[in-house]
């Protein structure tokens, strides 16, 4: 048994405490590691090359940002790889051709990712990496990137994307972003909200909104250029869409009652949300560019929480219809329903606030069992129902655009934290502000390229 | 009548005298969060700007001087001790037709924050609908659910749970 085993099997085990946060300084987010997979790939990335020529060009004699480092802990982060310790690299080679394929193997290595950065003459930096295989002796990838300062950082996420697209056949969602809601305390013990997005790695977070009311689910458009959300700051209910560029706001629902659960179309045009204005709670689709609703159901019970199928062909929503909170889908075009809707969840007395995986396949939902609120995921097609998670006050799944992870909002020494698990429950992590709550967690689609 | 009660009571006999004159919400809503209980009575708000204290039964003044009414988990059932309250607030209302109340709907922080909300409003449109059958105005009541998001007791256990799944009356007189 090699060295590389003895380390992968212990990260399986046990909280392993890694903190992926170089500075901490840039993220107001720190993400901890909580639980690796035993069997993920072992891989090594050696700390990129750095061409700058020193002083006399007024250039660092360092890199702005340690590529290799950020994809190291993309790679690690995503569950599947287990990067070797940089203390335990076989040497720094940056290029394909200085590698000594049979060090690495011996190392228990079967992937190796080396690159430079380099600055040129106009500011910006050139990045380029290989993706090596040990035992072929080959490349399996390879990329010239040009960036800016400002951008390396994304471009070190857009590298990971490529590695996780070559080694494992689906595209990475490091380069994404995840929004969510903070709660602290002010001087005068108000509460502050604020609403917040971040790169997938809880770095370089920008407040979008901050307010002394409720503030709750967000829903990134899927050009992932605006946010829906609920706010309270006129006292009741009211739903916004803002840009996240300008920083425009404008309320596009302020019905009597609940306005809430806002659901971005697939397509971007309609938002499905919850309305009460008819008596109880029931489901809307409203048109963005004409301001019209049409009503989805029609019923006594609550109806609340719609998700979007990724064809926009139905929703998926929760209803106490039945007896308790249960998933139900209802088929939708523009008129409103299309028949009538069909129960999706039977296991459980408690089962909502729907958010659908990407291909469609699979249902992340808030799950109780034993009096534990958890996340789990339906299969569609066969029905089979998995929870992902062990603790207690678990809500507002929302599915990574590649399907791989969930976040989720959870309670973790009395504070509220964002966690993060993969969909086979086998990976963990968790994000937490330095001190407050964070909560209502989105990831956002794929960026446009 | 207990002692505790009975210092409710007084503060909120003298709330009917001090306080006539008050068309501002009252804080319940702005308290501070702390573990500590919140009793199911608001020190300090005042029952109604033409309240004749002297007239009122006394187990009337009692269940008026009560303003949260309490539920069980993911239920919007009104309990009959609640629903002596509900009365008693009805009787105010329809004999105060100047009056106007807020119904503010809540849940404990279990479950789903937008089902919460639902459940929330569920809960204050069952009070809304108790007072109107006894003869309030519908134009006299408004409700507004804030779910989960404004919570009477921090907590993560029953003990603060109970008293977060409520309807908090509260009382704005013209």
């Amino acid at each position: 048994m090699n060295k590389l085993r003895r380390f992968i099997i212990p990260l399986f085990l046990v909280l392993v405490g890694f903190s992926a946060v170089v500075r901490p300084g840039f993220a107001a987010l720190t993400i901890d590691i909580t639980q690796g997979i035993d069997g993920a790939l072992p891989v090594a990335v050696v700390p990129f090359k750095w061409l700058g020529t020193g002083p006399t060009q007024g250039s660092k004699t360092e890199a702005p940002e340690n590529i290799g480092a950020i994809v190291a802990s993309d790679l690690r982060r995503s569950g599947r790889f287990a990067p070797v310790p940089e203390n335990d690299l076989v040497g720094r080679p940056s290029h394909g051709s200085e590698v000594n394929y049979a060090a690495w193997r011996a190392l228990g290595v079967d992937n190796l990712i080396v690159g430079h950065v380099k600055p040129l003459v106009d500011g910006t930096y050139e990045v380029q990496f290989q993706l090596l295989d040990m035992f072929k002796a080959e490349q399996l990838a390879g990329y010239k990137i040009l960036s800016r300062r400002s951008n390396l950082r994304r471009t070190a996420h857009q590298i990971s994307d490529l590695i996780y697209k070559a080694l494992m056949g689906v595209n990475g969602a490091f380069d994404t972003n995840i929004c969510y809601v903070t709660v602290t305390h002010n001087r005068q013990k108000e509460k502050v909200y604020r609403l917040a997005i971040a790169d997938s790695d809880g770095y370089n977070e920008k407040v979008i909104l901050e307010t002394k009311s409720p503030l709750l689910s967000p829903s990134w458009s899927p050009n992932g250029l605006q946010l829906a959300y609920v706010s309270y700051s006129r006292g009741r209910p009211e739903i916004y869409v803002q840009s996240i560029l300008t920083g425009q706001a404008k309320r596009v629902a302020s019905f009597a009652g609940i306005n809430g659960a806002p659901a971005w179309s697939p397509d971007g045009k309609s938002l499905a949300l919850t309305l009460s204005k008819d008596g109880n709670a029931e489901i809307y689709i409203q048109n963005l560019a004409r301001g019209t609703t049409q009503r989805v159901t029609r019923n006594s019970a609550i109806d609340t929480e719609p998700a979007w199928l990724p064809d926009g062909s139905a929703i998926i929503f929760t209803s106490d219809r039945g007896n308790g909170p249960q998933l139900y889908q209802v088929e939708v075009d523009s008129q409103g329903a299309r028949g009538r809707p069909q129960r999706l969840t039977f296991e459980g007395g408690y089962n909502a606030r729907a958010s659908i995986s990407p291909d469609g396949k699979f249902v992340a939902m808030v799950h109780r069992i034993e009096g534990d609120f958890r996340i789990a995921v339906l299969e569609r097609e066969s029905g089979y129902l998995r929870v992902l998670t062990e603790s207690r006050l678990d809500e507002s799944p929302s599915f990574a655009p590649n399907g791989s992870m969930i976040i989720y909002a959870t309670e973790y020494n009395n504070r509220g934290v964002l966690s993060a698990v993969s969909v086979d429950g086998r990976a963990r992590q968790r994000l937490q502000l330095s001190e407050g709550d964070v909560r209502e967690p989105a990831w956002s689609h794929f960026k446009q390229k | 009548m207990n002692k505790w009660l009975s210092i409710v009571l007084l503060a909120s006999m003298f709330g009917i005298m001090a306080g006539c004159s008050s068309t501002t919400k009252e804080d319940t809503t702005a308290q501070p969060e702390t573990s500590s209980a919140n009793t199911d009575t608001t020190s300090g708000a005042d029952v109604g700007s033409t309240g004749n204290a002297t007239e009122m039964a006394n187990g009337q003044a009692d269940a008026l001087s009560k303003r949260v009414i309490y539920f069980e988990f993911d239920s919007s059932d009104v309990t009959s001790e609640a629903r002596d309250i509900i009365s008693a607030h009805a009787q105010n209302l329809s004999q105060n037709s100047r009056l106007s109340l807020v119904l503010e709907g809540h849940a404990d922080e279990r479950g789903t924050r937008e089902y919460n909300i639902a459940l929330g409003e569920r809960r204050a449109k069952a009070v809304k609908q108790l007072l109107v059958v006894q003869g309030v105005q519908a134009s006299q009541i408004q409700v507004i659910s804030f779910g989960e998001e404004r919570p009477a007791a921090v907590g993560h256990d029953e003990s603060a749970w109970s008293l977060n799944r409520r309807v908090e009356l509260l009382y704005s007189g013209s």
